[in-house]
């Protein structure tokens, strides 16, 4: 079985692409994901005052704001602009002054806001309530700190089931399982030595994302580094495991890659890999919760972000468990081996 | 059905050829015996044991060493890596440089699999059979489609193998194979034993010892030439195909003579004229009516 293990590495060490997409890839998402997001802090609002009577005034006192940048833009301009997003409202002086703005996007109801408060202001208007900010940053609260996480359990997904499936039925189609069938090896050796294997990998492809996250972005793990490897190595078992039942049957490379997405899209998707699966329905967020990749997510985002004590972590786990020990027997049970 | 009413037996030291055109039913019977596909009906005996799940075909597939047909070792790894790994499937086992050197492959144990020859994977798919210090072997077309060298290096690993003592099974569609190789031979066709024997006892079947073909350069041969033919000393059979005509004949140094007199004297003029010592391939003609490469 170590023999296998080690043969099944020495495969995958050998395939350059394949090193990238397990080790590089993640990394070089979050990298770019990182970049786009990064949080710069609340800026400075782009606005538009539309060309007129009485527009420079306007656009003084909104320059005026440190967090505001007006721009004066004649209407063809002005309304390109809205619509792509380069400025979140246009101003039109006059009386009463109007705003133009899409009220969908959050940053256009800032910016109304902002607008009215400095246009009131200016004209006098005075508070009526003394107020004091509190400004506090949560930490773990940036777009990063919620990315992380799920990309290592996207790509502990990906990983298992690639890493897997691939090889399975490569051998197949090659007719190697047959000729190991020849031989006197354990079946189940077999395919223990994948998810062998893959412990292996588990522990580059882990250190390498945490740490690409934590060097460049910041980003720590506030939970225990114990309970953090014991999430991963139970992740990438049942991952495996789906990775075997993905490929039990298959013979064909085509065939398989068809079932992986089958299985591994709608998870990217729905598992808030990228995004909070809050946004989804509420119909559909006990089934979103019953996928693997959602409860390992979450599971990871409660230890990298909150600190989570792994007893707390017992529903996201178990689901995780779950679908790897059924998985396994299944695909134990109605594996072709010829 | 792939095979049907398959009866046969292999002697311990023997070296047993199947022998047949491809689609013969020759891999579907070997596999049956390797336990790899479960027969239908009937009974298989190996090595005195049947085929068993679990511990008791475990403990038998440790005494045999099996070559399959289409096996694709992993490209990636280097020739010892698959060695190693084969090894450690087994309990008894040579060491990787032992089996290295009964294939001679020594010098490519760093190369991997994928820049071998096509002659050097067959060799080391057989050194994955021999790791295991097999009693009995089984190669599925061995040397199919490899150059003459690479097939001579499989006979002399084979032979080598046999002068230790080990019996093997083997399935060819090449005749001089198994005329070179084995003690006894099982033609098969259509999933069926036609023949079975030694290569000598085979060949002693047709009745003659050499085989003449010839052919005219135009038009065919008349059919009361044939009849002539069929009634002169020392042929013993006349087959006549779209190519030409094949005589079997006992005595070669009485019945050329005599052929090319009555060819001349009938003003037959050939384009083709050869003899050969009859082989297993005209025991296959003569039983199908068949020559073996085309079918």
């Amino acid at each position: 079985m170590y023999q296998l293990a080690l043969s099944r590495m020495r495969e995958f060490y050998r395939e350059p692409e394949a090193v990238f997409w397990v080790f590089g890839f993640p990394i070089v998402l979050a990298f770019a994901l990182g970049l786009a997001f990064r949080n710069t802090g609340p800026g400075r609002l782009q606005v538009g005052v539309l060309a007129g009577p009485g527009d420079s005034a306007v656009a003084v006192v909104l320059d005026s704001s440190p967090r505001l940048v007006a721009t004066v833009l004649d209407t063809a301009t002005a309304r390109l602009r809205l619509r792509t997003g380069r400025v979140a409202l246009v101003v039109i002086p006059g009386d009463p002054v109007v705003y133009r703005y899409d009220s969908t996007r959050t940053e256009s109801g800032l910016a109304r806001l902002e607008v009215d408060e400095v246009l009131q202001r200016a004209r006098g208007r005075k508070d009526l309530v003394a107020v004091r900010d509190d400004r506090a940053v949560a930490p773990g609260s940036r777009y990063i700190d919620f990315l992380i996480p799920g990309l290592l359990g996207m790509n502990l997904l990906g990983s298992g089931i690639w890493g897997v499936g691939f090889s399975v039925v490569q051998a197949r189609q090659r007719k190697l399982l047959k000729r190991y069938m020849a031989t006197p090896m354990r079946r189940s050796h077999y395919l223990l030595s994948f998810i062998l294997s893959r412990l292996v990998f588990l522990i580059v492809e882990v250190v390498a994302l945490v740490g690409f996250g934590w060097l460049l972005f910041g980003v720590a793990v506030r939970g225990s580094f114990v309970t953090l490897a014991g999430i991963t190595i139970l992740g990438s078992f049942s991952f495996a495991g789906l990775g075997l039942l993905v490929a039990s049957r298959a013979k064909t490379i085509e065939g398989v890659s068809g079932l992986m997405n089958l299985v591994m899209l709608p998870m990217w998707i729905l598992s808030g890999t990228f995004f909070s699966y809050a946004r989804f329905p509420d119909a559909m967020i006990p089934f979103v919760k019953a996928l693997p990749l959602t409860a390992l997510n979450d599971a990871l985002r409660a230890v990298m972000i909150d600190g989570a004590a792994v007893t707390s972590l017992g529903t996201p786990l178990a689901i995780v468990g779950a679908w790897g020990a059924v998985s396994f027997v299944v695909a134990l049970k109605i594996f072709r081996w010829r | 059905m792939a095979v049907a009413g398959l009866d046969l037996s292999v002697g311990a030291g023997e070296c047993f050829g199947l022998l047949g055109p491809n689609g013969a039913g020759k891999t579907t019977t070997i596999e049956i015996l390797e336990g790899l596909t479960p027969p239908d009906s009937g009974d298989v005996e190996i090595l005195g044991t049947p085929w068993r799940e679990g511990a008791a075909g475990r403990a038998l597939r440790e005494r045999l060493g099996i070559q399959l047909q289409e096996t694709q070792l992993a490209d990636k790894l280097t020739v010892s890596e698959v060695l190693a790994l084969f090894r450690s499937f087994y309990r008894q086992s040579h060491t990787v440089e032992e089996v290295l050197a009964l294939v001679e492959l020594e010098e490519k144990r760093k190369a991997r699999v994928v820049t071998l020859s096509g002659g050097q994977k067959q060799r080391l798919a057989v050194a994955c059979a021999l790791v295991s210090k097999p009693e009995l072997l089984f190669l599925d077309e061995p040397t199919t489609g490899l150059d003459p060298q690479s097939r001579r290096q499989l006979w002399e690993i084979i032979r080598r193998f046999r002068a230790a003592g080990g019996t093997v099974l083997l399935t060819t569609h090449y005749m001089e194979e198994a005329e070179r190789l084995c003690d006894r031979v099982a033609i098969m066709d259509h999933g069926k034993i036609i023949a079975l024997g030694t290569p000598k006892e085979l060949i002693a079947s047709l009745g003659a010892d050499h085989v003449v073909d010839f052919a005219p350069t135009e038009g065919g041969i008349p059919a009361d030439l044939v009849e002539v033919l069929r009634q002169m000393g020392g042929v013993s059979a006349v087959r006549t195909g779209s190519d030409g005509v094949s005589l079997t004949v006992v005595e070669l140094h009485r019945a050329l003579p005599a052929l090319l007199a009555l060819l001349q004297q009938r003003g037959v003029e050939l384009s083709l004229l050869t003899t050969h010592h009859a082989t297993l391939e005209d025991v296959f003609v003569a039983l199908t009516g068949r020559q073996l490469r085309d079918t």
